[in-house]
């Protein structure tokens, strides 16, 4: 099988599997990154979001071949020293429930951060309905976005 | 309790995280003890360097057990919040039935996580009462300390640890009645930090040494079997060591890497036998139950005779699909066989389940068989069944060595077990002013427990007790029940009966209340209007609760102001697991289709552990539930399931989801469930809503179809 070289959270690696595989099982039986969760495999869920070269990214979708070169974040390396402000509001707000789909949510807000500081409910709205989450989190998790995003000006979602 | 101490049966392994050390509870596997450690109970470990362990004998899939139980147990102890550490209980035989579901993890755990607290702040009472030479009465527990207020001495825990143990075990240690300092607190989950970096392991993310990966291949046509296969072609794929049957209905295919495993799998060649269920078809299992022998129908509930009422008759019917549970984490286990026992690592509801039937299946002792409780990523129900459990075991066996079996989402959806589909009769006779004399509740539908062998309980599923409640007094009533047969596996989804029970029900008192021409939360308040208890099976439903229930809805609903023009709501109550639950659902229409913008659910489930999680759980179930509703539906072609992933089974994503505003009636009464309560509500609300906005009544789900 040809080897791949990607560079994973910052450092590089070089595995050695078919070209086919989907980046996500390299990260997740190769790498031994299991932060990223499979729920699809047809990047319908979101479940699998890292970010390549920057970009959003289903990485149940993507071959290997395709990563080649590549910088790749997932989860696992997502803050840069420490956690990142996403995952610290995330546990402000005790968002997860069974957890499953929150790195994907996760690294989809991340993505919306960084390409828009502050975003509004309906920017959220649109970025975020990518992923599932079949616990129905989606009230804690447009909170805790706010919180980085928008602090100060929380929509407080009306629960309490 | 006897001596024999249940560090004895601990082995801490597995992942660390702030504040949280996780631990697999392994029955019989025995490791060095520390010295001196006080463990009163299966439940509780107090080590002499006061590290505080308790047990959760449930298991966690996102309701939060791992938080909520140990704040149980450690309110009693008098504990330090800050020094819990929990620890997940594989199956055992130390803590009764460790099933988790029925919305009664809480429920079932109050009284014995209690006990085991107050037993062990008894002891280390008596402990440092001994040590300093004073009345025990003299001395106070407090944040994991024991105090002597009168010479200003206090001892902890730890250095207790060992004098407590040697003390006998009180067998009825006082409980307190109320000023918690924990329980009722939104204290913050202890598996939410593991659950943002990644660290979390689940099922799926479950590895051993030298693990092989495994797919199987399952007969899609439900009952079928596998005839003949050819491995030839599957066994020349890259990294592929193993290919064989499974049982009679599955072929694995044993590879060094998941996707090498589903890639090699498409390589199968297998000749299936399609069994006769080759032709069945939704619209037949329609027919089923629209042609059901009404003769077998058996009375489950009743009060009066409705034969005897007479007024205006209104009927209607109303039917359900089949549903899946779809969890985010797909079917999957890790099992290691090794010739005189089995260790498996299952995200799983049913641990003591996974270990008897492994146990018998592959022809070991149950106490050879240690089941392992990952985390779960999610379970609705669908991880009560074992299934993906016992394959793993039987892969094992199959290769001598250790393997991860892995389910796709199609998978999931295609080869799962399904809420069961149903047809509601419901009539009834109403007086001239518009209230009900009679209500009469047919359901027809099969039994998910009389498929998995379960008897009937007085003629109806063993589960018609926690979940067919009817709380209105209305002078004459008759729930009744025809069970009728399906091939379709059948599983135990999120609220069970009590959706399709509630579904009908609410729907049907909305039907009434129109009729009568009265306002639909008014309509239920007189029906609730006399306090009442009405005997349900073993259980007692309180109409003062429920009422309480509909006043806060509507109160925070703003039920008596008026909407924006263009928005609409409706209302529904309904009773299940000894929970009480309402919504209120405000939408409006676009292009004839429900936008739902605000949902208010409202609990009383006795008292609240963790609010914040009580929180959760409304609100989940509120999302759950709309999905439901709005598209949830399994349908069946050529004896198969037709939907295969999430753009044929669609769940809310966020831009669907309402605000959901989560509010609970405060109580003393012990605690009940909430995962489930708050389901059964938001399809009628959202049905009662439509017909407010349109006139039409929506008798049958999914919605949007």
């Amino acid at each position: 099988m040809p080897n791949f070289t990607l560079r994973v959270n910052g450092a590089e690696k070089v595995v050695d599997v078919s070209a086919d595989t989907p980046l996500l099982w390299v990260l997740r039986d190769t790498l031994q990154l299991t932060g990223t969760k499979f729920g699809c495999g047809a990047g319908l869920c979101g479940a699998c979001s890292v970010h390549v070269n920057g970009a959003l990214t289903r990485s149940c979708t993507m071959p290997v071949s395709q990563a080649r070169g590549k910088s790749v974040t997932t989860i696992e390396g997502l803050g840069t020293n420490g956690l990142h402000p996403l995952q610290k509001a995330w546990i402000a707000e005790d968002v997860p429930q069974c957890g499953y789909c929150q790195s994907g949510q996760i690294m989809a807000a991340a993505s919306l951060l960084a390409k828009t500081p502050h975003p509004s409910d309906a920017q959220i709205t649109d970025y975020m309905s990518g992923n599932i989450c079949r616990c129905g989190t989606y009230e804690r998790i447009r909170r805790a976005i706010h919180r980085v995003a928008n602090p100060g000006n929380v929509n407080p979602g009306g629960s309490k | 309790m006897s001596p024999l101490s249940r560090r004895s049966f601990l082995r801490t392994s597995a992942t660390a995280s702030a504040g949280l050390v996780i631990g697999f509870y392994l029955p019989s596997s025995a490791r060095a003890d520390d010295d001196g450690a006080f463990s009163p109970n299966a439940y509780l470990t107090i080590t002499p360097k006061g590290k505080i362990t308790i047990v959760v004998p449930r298991t966690e899939m996102g309701q939060g057990v791992w938080t909520s139980l140990p704040m149980i147990l450690a309110e009693e102890l008098e504990a330090d919040w800050k020094q819990i550490k929990i620890e997940q209980a594989g199956a055992s035989t130390l803590f009764g039935d460790q099933t988790t579901g029925g919305s009664a993890s809480v429920r079932t755990t109050w009284d014995p996580m209690r006990k085991a607290g107050a037993q062990a702040r008894e002891m280390l009472i008596s402990a440092a009462a001994q040590q300093w030479n004073v009345p025990r009465g003299s001395c106070k527990a407090e944040s994991s300390s024991v105090h002597h207020s009168a010479s200003g001495r206090k001892i902890s825990y730890g250095m207790l640890a060992t004098q407590a143990g040697k003390l006998p075990v009180p067998d009825n240690p006082p409980l307190k009645t109320g000023r918690y300092k924990l329980v009722g607190k939104p204290l913050p989950r202890l598996d939410t930090p593991s659950k943002v970096d990644g660290s979390a392991i689940y099922g799926i993310d479950f590895r051993v040494p030298e693990m092989k990966y495994a797919a199987l291949a399952r007969c899609e046509v439900v009952g079928g079997k596998v005839a003949d296969f050819d491995p030839t072609a599957a066994k020349q794929m890259p990294g592929v060591s193993f290919v064989g049957k499974i049982g009679d209905s599955a072929v694995a295919v044993v590879a060094d890497s998941t996707w090498n495993a589903i890639k090699a799998r498409r390589a199968l060649k297998i000749t299936w036998d399609d069994s006769a269920n080759k032709e069945l078809t939704s619209a037949a299992i329609s027919d089923g139950l629209r042609n059901a022998d009404q003769s077998k129908a058996v009375k489950f509930y009743s009060s009066g005779d409705v034969s005897k009422a007479a007024g205006k008759k209104i009927e209607a019917e109303y039917q359900l699909p089949f549903m899946a549970h779809a969890p985010m984490e797909p079917g999957n286990c890790t099992a290691h066989f090794r010739g005189t026992e089995c260790e498996i690592w299952a995200p799983t509801q049913v641990p003591q389940d996974c270990r008897d039937t492994i146990a018998s299946l592959i022809g070991l002792k149950q106490e050879q068989v240690k089941v392992n409780v990952t985390l779960l990523g999610g379970g609705f129900g669908r991880r009560l069944e074992h299934d993906y459990a016992v394959e793993a075991a039987l892969v094992s066996k199959a290769i001598n060595a250790p393997v991860k079996v892995t389910w796709t989402r199609e998978d999931d959806m295609r080869c799962s077990t399904y809420r069961p589909v149903s047809l509601h009769k419901l009539s009834s006779m109403l007086d001239d002013n518009g209230w009900p004399l009679a209500f009469t509740h047919r359901v027809i539908g099969p039994s998910i427990n009389g498929q998995k062998g379960s008897q009937p309980v007085n003629g109806v599923d063993s589960d018609f007790p926690d979940e067919a409640s009817f709380i209105y007094p209305i002078p004459n009533v008759s729930l009744e029940s025809v069970i009728t047969e399906t091939p379709v596996p059948l599983g135990w989804m999120r609220s069970v009966y009590a959706l399709q029970m509630g579904f009908a029900s609410e729907s049907f008192i909305d039907e009434l209340a129109m009729e009568a021409g009265k306002d639909p939360l008014e309509y239920r308040l007189h029906l609730l209007s006399k306090d009442a208890d009405i005997k349900y099976f073993e259980a007692t439903w309180r109409t003062s609760r429920m009422r309480n229930v509909l006043k806060l809805a509507a109160e925070k609903a703003g039920w008596s102001k008026p909407l924006a023009a263009g928005r609409y709501r409706g209302i529904a109550c309904f009773g299940c697991f000894s929970t009480y639950a309402a919504a209120v659902v405000e939408i409006s229409m676009e292009n004839n289709e429900p936008h739902v913008h605000r949902v208010v659910a409202v609990v009383d489930c006795g008292q609240v552990v963790n609010p914040s999680i009580v929180e959760q759980q409304t609100q989940g179930a509120v999302i759950y539930g709309l999905t439901n509703a709005l598209r949830a539906q399994i349908t069946i072609d050529k004896g198969r399931v037709v939907q295969g992933n999430f753009d044929e089974y669609q769940p809310i994503r966020m831009n669907e989801a309402p605000k959901v505003e989560a509010y609970f009636v405060s109580s003393t009464e012990p605690p009940t469930g909430v995962g489930e309560p708050p389901v059964p509500p938001l399809a009628p609300a959202l049905c009662n809503a439509i017909y407010a906005a349109t006139k039409t009544r929506m008798r049958s789900l999914p919605i949007l179809t």
